[in-house]
């Protein structure tokens, strides 16, 4: 890029537009290639997970389409069907490419569904802690400090324990690991908050609790709920990945991105990597974009860090 | 500091107290304690036997007792599956996977702290923004993946390395260690160093914070202008102070690593008691599973003890904060 143009950039927004505070804080998060990258790569996986149906080559799910006879075979094949299988089959036929397509529409939803949740949730949680104050307060946090002294797998593992395994119970068991993040970032923010002359002013036109709770305490809470959500996102999609590689969570028949993997263990002694090798990859690629992304909004959105 | 370390162990009792009924009313309230404590192949006559002996008629509360009172004696039921004690299989298991969370533990701080420190010195350096992007990578990477490329790459390719298995193991105060002998070794390597990827990744972002803020501090500064050697300052002035932080999460994370050692070990086919819970939790042999939590939640609350004990041992503004409140 020659100077001009970075001139030019820079000087045009100046003359012609008004800098409101979501435009600075696009301009700042453009900053980093790499975090944009991370959202063009992130921007690319969901569409690709949200329109599986219409790009994938074959519905892995549907066992009609399945032919046994190609099954395990190696990338770049042409199958029994007439299309290549770029990315090789499993041990079920089933074409990888398509599996990995099908597979990030399962780890994007439990993944997204379970952070959304919980950030509802730990969110109304947090705020009520930081509102309420006194017993409230110190009965909430110390059940958050106590699910925090406990690793997210061990939770996860003791949950799934009592409920059994399902892909519903992992969306139950991921809300239950995740809330307490929530809960303890909005209490941080909002017991800052609560002390500002607008939460003053709001009780003192006699608004309700629940109005001054979630329209004038919950908007100044965004920015770091925001980057809490983006990083646990990230978090949700590798614990469901890990559970179901440990058999106990999406059903064999619709496997995620975890037990395609899974899948393909007992087939790596014996050289036929693909199986477990591509849909890592998928995994890797998405858990990465999303964390850069994270890392870049935390520190545009981290007034500390502001110049 | 006797009124510290009293008030804390009270709230160690606590915790155990409160997980104990969580675990309870998880397994018998959630979960039918029928299906969960009376083998499925048993038939009708003797599940009402079953029921009687077990005490599933009383109520909640006196049931809660009994399995209290059991648990103390050491008493967590028999596992379906093994026809054993479930206490006895689960610490059968544990050596195997102490040995491994130790050897990662080991691993991320020699690996780590020189790491850390380096990227903490020359942070604009290209092999220290090597090194952070690595710790990124290091955080991302789904740890079961990673366990099944290193199998790929070192077992099935090159052959340097077994995939599965603990290998030989020699006996020291009576209990098998792998460590001690060269095939056990071979065997740690890979599950050790799986597991120790994370950790790494976090020692090397913790040491670099710690260095660049330290960096800063006046009394660096003054060990400086005094005409120190760099040597001198980096590893004493610097690496003193921030060893406490590095020492406090790692000790920390200990814990952290014995549950995580779940997914490797089930990678690996390591078998410790990380790989029997999962199976354990396959085949619904829920009185292991029971033994399992609740020692495992005895041994995080003991981890965490120790750790807050010792941090107020090396940092005195800990175990003032009480008096001065």
């Amino acid at each position: 890029m020659s100077d001009a143009t970075l001139n030019g950039a820079a000087a045009a927004p100046r003359k012609d537009r008004v800098e409101t505070p979501f435009r600075r804080f696009v301009s700042e998060f453009m900053e980093s290639r790499i975090a944009v990258l991370g959202l063009i790569v992130f921007t690319i996986i969901a569409f690709i997970a949200i329109f599986a149906p219409w790009i994938a080559p074959q519905n892995p799910y549907d066992l009609a389409q399945l032919d046994i006879m190609d099954g395990r075979m190696e990338p770049g094949t042409v199958g029994g069907a007439g299309f290549t299988f770029w990315l090789g089959t499993d041990d079920q036929g089933r074409d990888m490419l398509s599996g990995i397509m099908y597979g990030l529409r399962i780890s994007l939803t439990v993944g997204a569904g379970s952070a959304l949740i919980a950030c509802i949730v730990g969110a109304s949680l947090g705020l009520l802690a930081a509102y309420a104050g006194g017993r409230t307060d110190s009965v909430i946090m110390r059940v958050v400090d106590l699910q925090l002294s406990f690793p997210s797998i061990l939770v996860a593992l003791m949950i799934l324990a009592f409920l059994g395994k399902g892909i519903m119970n992992v969306v139950i068991a991921l809300v239950i690991v995740e809330w307490a993040y929530y809960a303890r970032t909005v209490r941080g923010t909002a017991l800052v908050e609560r002390r500002r002359e607008y939460i003053e002013a709001a009780q003192c036109l006699a608004l309700p609790t629940r109005r001054i709770l979630f329209r004038h305490l919950l908007p100044n809470c965004l920015p770091p709920l925001i980057v809490v959500a983006t990083m646990q996102v990230a978090r949700a999609i590798a614990l469901e990945a890990t559970l179901s590689f440990l058999g106990l969570g999406v059903p064999i028949t619709e496997p995620s991105l975890g037990l395609l993997i899974a899948n393909g263990y007992e087939y790596m002694l014996s050289g036929k990597y693909w199986i477990s090798f591509y849909p890592g990859i998928a995994l890797l690629i998405t858990i990465v974009s999303i964390n850069l992304v994270g890392d870049q909004l935390r520190d545009v959105l981290n007034p500390r860090l502001k110049k | 500091m006797t009124v510290y370390l009293v008030r804390r162990l009270l709230q160690a009792l606590l915790v155990v107290f409160a997980m104990s009924v969580i675990v309870f009313v998880g397994v018998y309230a959630i979960g039918d304690p029928v299906e969960i404590l009376i083998s499925p192949d048993a038939d009708q006559i003797e599940r009402e036997r079953a029921v009687q002996s077990l005490g599933l008629d009383l109520p909640l509360w006196h049931q809660y007792l009994v399995f209290l009172g059991n648990a103390l004696q050491g008493d967590l039921g028999r596992s379906f599956v093994f026809n054993e004690p479930a206490l006895k299989l689960i610490l059968q298991r544990m050596p195997a996977t102490l040995e491994l969370a130790f050897g990662a533990m080991f691993i991320s701080i020699v690996v780590g702290l020189p790491l850390g420190l380096y990227a903490g010195l020359r942070p604009n350096s290209p092999v220290s923004k090597t090194i952070m992007a690595g710790s990124i990578l290091g955080f991302s990477l789904p740890t079961f993946w990673v366990g099944l490329m290193l199998i790929m790459v070192f077992a099935v390719q090159l052959g340097w390395l077994p995939s599965t298995g603990r290998g030989e193991t020699a006996t020291f105060l009576g209990v098998q260690w792998s460590f001690l002998t060269l095939n056990g070794l071979s065997h740690m390597a890979m599950p050790a160093i799986n597991l120790a990827l994370f950790k790494i990744s976090l020692v090397i972002r913790l040491t670099r914070a710690g260095v660049r803020e330290t960096m800063l501090m006046d009394y660096v500064k003054f060990a400086r202008a005094k005409g120190l050697s760099p040597a001198r300052v980096t590893f004493v002035h610097v690496f003193k102070n921030i060893l406490i932080p590095v020492v406090t999460v790692v000790g920390l994370e200990l814990g952290s690593t014995i549950a995580f050692s779940v997914v490797t070990e089930s990678v690996f086919a390591w078998p410790g008691m990380g790989k029997l819970i999962i199976d354990s939790i396959n085949v619904l042999d829920r009185p292991v599973i029971v033994a399992y939590l609740m020692i495992i939640v005895l041994m995080f609350i003991t981890i965490n003890l120790i750790v807050d004990l010792t941090y107020s041992l090396l940092d005195p503004r800990v175990r003032l904060e009480g008096k001065g409140a």
